[in-house]
């Protein structure tokens, strides 16, 4: 039996509410050291101190921040390293983020941000763009390609089970099948490819590698769009756990919030995407983790994930940047990392379970 | 607040399920609805509670029709407890109880004095308070169900649909939330519709009785009235006697097996 010592005391809700902004700004406070340390580390290593100051000058527009600094680090912080540390952040946010969602709407454990088939879309997308060539048109091709594949994807999928009034099963089926027509066109083109196969197979395991401010940006804008997106729905993805019949019964638009959340959830994961290549196990590990923190209640689990998911995916960029003697494709880093710790986490809450 | 059904009906997948149901669910009474498996008995509370739309006719609460009622609006009206639940992730018994008046907080409000009330009254009265700090998903079926009804009973609604909202339960605690039910339908005015597959305990609660077959209403009314060893011949195929039961102070049925 799990343990109930003092069930008939009403839990003090404001503590609660102090507990969890505890976390959060404990997260916040992590995530903050981690960005600074971070730009600090790499071939050139910068004090924590000047990586601050070089931001400060930035920011003020003041010269005397950075006066009698080495003259290569405002340089190597603001055009090299921040732009790449600040991307890496956004994207592990805004994946952590959307698998909250996925697992939330499909009352699915084992669904991502790629449920619906995102990551097989915009891979057949930057796939084809690589092999027709299209770089040569500029550098945003490629992740031009991969969100408008990821953007059709979604849209065949959504179509094939709205038949069935989007029901988490049609949906993750419909998910299913479409990814495996896509991963066969990428085989597909990878055969055709000839001597592009090692580009199109480079995009695929992801990376930040020469990330600029645009990229930044726009990982900025559709993180903080989704993250708007979710809080205003995060007592209705409450009401949705404990199914479709009963949300609806209290006067949820059942349909309405899934379509919204999902398509959210995969455009914010198909900006990821199409930004910085296919990453994985962020989306899927990241919420497990922090529904085990602070409990499943997306009002809070959401702004939570979006901080551990910056954190971790951070961390595992610095690492294979900075650490590491060769630099690792971090789609590869995250799942050699992440896959074990999951096996580690998922076995013990299994045997806390047993019965036996 | 009462039920009109105008010649609904209703079809999964082309086979039909629902077919030409009229039916007057007045106010202020407990209505029992029961049948054989699969004669559409699930089916027509999720018309009720528009979770379903019928392929043909309208039904009316209050003299409205369904498709009419603000989303919100209906929630505050019909509370529902489901027959299949399941509740996913590791919310607290009192949060689940919480989620119910979802129809009175405000999107970004926090629960006001009265929501916190209505939580530990309902928590008291449904007899789950004890568990009131658990874990759902930790609970047993019966447990989880006593609080899908808390649940339910915190929405605080004039009508209240029970989909085999006991079938979980040990006798104490079904007759414990039936009479809870029975009496907010007594004192308060409120309506009560509940599908039952037990016939005495439909007898026992229930004013007004619906028997269907067949996607079909067979009989309406009064339980008195309706309640015959004829008409449960011809809905469930097997031999009964109706009596006076004393104790209960209620209608209840004997079977017999048919080999006897």
């Amino acid at each position: 039996m799990p343990n109930d010592l003092s069930p008939t005391a009403p839990r003090p809700p404001l503590r609660l509410r102090n507990t969890t902004a505890l976390q959060l700004t404990l997260l916040a406070v992590l995530l903050t050291g981690l960005l600074v340390v971070a730009t600090g580390l790499g071939f050139i290593r910068i004090p924590a101190a000047d990586v601050l100051r070089v931001v400060a000058g930035r920011l003020t527009g003041d010269p005397d921040w950075v006066r009698g600094m080495n003259d290569i680090f405002p340089v190597v912080v603001l055009d090299v390293r921040l732009p790449r540390i600040l991307t890496a952040a956004l994207v592990g946010g805004g994946l952590a983020m959307s698998g909250v969602v996925f697992q939330g709407i499909l009352l699915n454990p084992l669904a991502d941000p790629y449920t619906l088939g995102v990551s097989a879309g915009a891979a057949f997308g930057a796939a084809l763009a690589i092999l027709l060539n299209l770089g040569a048109l500029g550098s945003a091709s490629v992740p031009l390609f991969a969100f408008a594949g990821a953007a059709a994807t979604l849209a065949a999928v959504v179509y094939l089970s709205s038949a069935e009034g989007l029901s988490s099963n049609s949906l993750i089926l419909s998910g299913i099948i479409v990814a495996s027509i896509l991963s066969a066109g990428i085989s597909f083109l990878k055969y055709v490819a000839d001597e592009q196969v090692a580009v199109i197979i480079f995009w695929l395991m992801g990376s930040f590698a020469s990330k600029s401010w645009g990229d930044v940006a726009l990982a900025g804008a559709s993180t903080a769009a989704g993250l708007g997106v979710f809080l205003v729905f995060a007592r209705e993805m409450n009401l949705m756990s404990l199914g479709p019949q009963m949300a609806a019964s209290l006067g949820v638009d059942t349909r309405r919030v899934t379509l919204t959340l999902l398509v959210t959830a995969s455009l914010v994961a198909a900006v990821c995407v199409s930004v910085a290549g296919i990453i994985g196990f962020v989306g899927l590990l990241v919420p497990h983790l922090m529904r085990l923190v602070v409990g499943p209640d997306n009002r809070r689990l959401v702004p939570a994930s979006l901080l551990a998911g910056a954190l971790l995916l951070l961390a595992a960029d610095t690492l294979t940047r900075a650490v590491l003697p060769a630099e690792v494709p971090i789609g590869v880093l995250t799942a050699l990392i992440g896959g074990p710790f999951f096996c580690y986490v998922f076995r013990r809450q299994q045997s806390a379970r047993r019965v036996w | 607040m009462g039920f009109e059904l105008d010649d609904i009906a209703f079809a999964f997948a082309g086979r039909p399920v629902l077919d030409g149901v009229s039916l007057a669910l007045e106010g202020g009474r407990f209505h029992g609805i029961v049948g054989p498996n699969g004669c559409g008995k699930t089916t027509l509370v999720d018309l009720l509670c528009r979770y379903r739309r019928p392929l043909r006719g309208a039904i009316r609460l209050g003299g409205r029709r369904l498709p009419d009622w603000p989303r919100r609006q209906l929630a505050r009206e019909i509370a529902l407890v489901p027959q299949n639940f399941y509740i996913n992730f590791p919310f607290t018994v009192r949060d689940v109880v919480m989620m119910g008046r979802h129809p009175y907080i405000p999107r970004f409000g926090s629960p006001s004095a009265h929501d916190v009330e209505t939580v530990e009254r309902v928590l008291a009265e449904a007899g789950v308070a004890g568990m009131a700090g658990r874990l759902v998903t930790e609970l047993s079926g019966g447990e989880r169900q006593r609080v899908v009804f808390a649940r339910a009973l915190a929405q605080d609604t004039p009508v209240l649909v029970l989909d085999e909202a006991t079938s979980n339960l040990d006798v104490g605690h079904a007759v414990r939330l039936l009479g809870l039910a029975a009496d907010q339908v007594r004192h308060q005015g409120r309506t009560a519709i509940g599908v039952f597959q037990d016939l005495n305990q439909a007898a026992a609660w229930c004013d007004r009785l619906v028997f269907m077959r067949d996607g079909r209403v067979a009989a309406a009314g009064p339980t008195a009235d309706v309640l015959t060893p004829e008409t449960i011949e011809s809905v469930f195929g097997v031999r009964a006697r109706v009596f006076f039961e004393p104790f209960s102070n209620a209608l209840q049925v004997a079977f017999r097996s048919q080999d006897a």
